[in-house]
């Protein structure tokens, strides 16, 4: 399998539980790289803490295993002094949205060229299954027994909001379209978001009664549906799926090398 | 693009979890899990290449090979 070639065998089998989404993300984003055909050597993958951050661990690029929440401010730090390198920073929805939340908005609104993936499990998993601000009002979590009374984001909405010039969702059902968006998301120049519904059978699913891993994969079948589609005009609470945002506007690292040039030229000027 | 031909499908034993995720989702309910909780094609002859179960496995446990394939 050409995959394997960008994986560290070694640490196989990887630490993420049975059917754990995560494994799927992973194998989607390899079967994208693979298709791109990006050398492994030019890609910095970039991640904070959390099950979802141990997979930067497995995979056989540059790799950075930094601090909660803030995967995407050493990715930028890398970006700037290397712009010609491929950024992928993949992270929980705790991660990414509530210790991370402020570091993601203001990337977004950059728009610096690199992809963010958010594994959205929709719980802190490597800590216990705390509820997370993706949990969900009403559901229930080791922390919410009673049910959560927290209301969720809606990870597209804010990236939208945020300035993000490419905003995407997919799923771990579908493992196709997900390869395909994770192709363009890589590929596009600018800031990409894509969500990716992935599922925790130990903690989410287990303590909403969600059934196998495969029954929370059929859920996200049943629950999503395309951008646009008839279904979602049928039934306005699916959960749309696909490439909302794709949209080209100055990317930082080339408007910082301007003003580089600037600078300098004003320089120049002065010494003259 | 022309019909592909099933030869083998190849399951790492050692990396398998058991999740059962390719069995369940299977469109032609070519798997099932074993003694030792491991997949296993048991009708492969029902086997339509559609390679879903290799892209949903959380594990990268599963292969499908198909005849025209070179893979080492
Ligand atoms: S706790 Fe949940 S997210 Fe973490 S490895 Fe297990 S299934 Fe995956
Ligand atoms: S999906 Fe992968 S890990 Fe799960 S049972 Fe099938 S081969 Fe094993
Ligand atoms: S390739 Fe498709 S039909 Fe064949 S075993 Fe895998 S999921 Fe089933």
């Amino acid at each position: 399998m050409p995959i394997k070639d960008y994986i560290r065998e070694r640490f196989f089998p990887h630490l993420w539980c049975s059917g754990c989404g995560h494994g799927i993300v992973l194998n989607a984003l390899l079967r994208a790289i693979e298709a791109l055909g990006i050398n492994k050597s030019n890609i910095v993958m970039v991640s904070g803490i959390g099950c979802s951050s141990r997979i930067s661990g497995y995979v056989d690029f540059h790799t950075m295993h930094t601090l909660h929440g803030r995967a995407l401010s050493f990715a930028t730090g890398i970006k700037m002094s290397r712009p010609e390198l491929t950024l992928i920073v993949p992270m929980g929805d705790g991660d990414a949205l509530a210790i991370g939340g402020n570091h993601f908005i203001h990337t977004a609104r950059r728009n610096i060229d690199m992809t963010a993936i958010i594994m959205n499990n929709r719980t802190y998993g490597m800590t216990g299954g705390q509820y997370s601000p993706l949990s969900g009002f009403g559901t229930l979590a080791t922390t919410a027994p009673y049910s959560n009374i927290d209301h969720d984001f809606d990870v597209v909405e804010l990236a939208k909001a945020a300035g993000a010039s490419f905003v995407a969702r997919s799923t771990t059902y579908h493992v196709q379209q997900l390869t395909d968006i994770l192709k363009a998301a890589i590929e596009h120049k600018g800031f990409s978001a894509v969500e990716v519904l992935s599922q925790c059978p130990e903690y989410f699913g287990r303590k909403n009664k969600m059934g196998t891993p495969a029954d929370m994969l059929e859920h996200y079948k049943e629950n999503t549906t395309t951008i646009g589609s008839k279904k979602k005009q049928e039934n306005p609470n699916l959960l749309e799926r696909g490439i909302f945002v794709q949209k080209q506007i100055p990317e930082y690292c080339s408007e910082y090398d301007k003003i580089i040039e600037k600078a300098k030229k004003a320089v120049e000027g002065k010494t003259e | 693009m022309p019909k592909l031909k099933l030869k083998e499908h190849r399951i790492n034993r050692d990396w398998c979890k058991g999740c059962g995720i390719c069995v369940q989702l299977c469109p032609k309910n070519v798997l099932e899990l074993d003694d030792e909780n491991k997949a296993v094609a048991v009708r492969p002859e029902d086997c339509i290449c559609c390679k879903l179960c290799e892209l949903r496995c959380p594990d990268l446990a599963i292969e499908v090979i198909t005849e025209d394939e070179k893979k080492p």
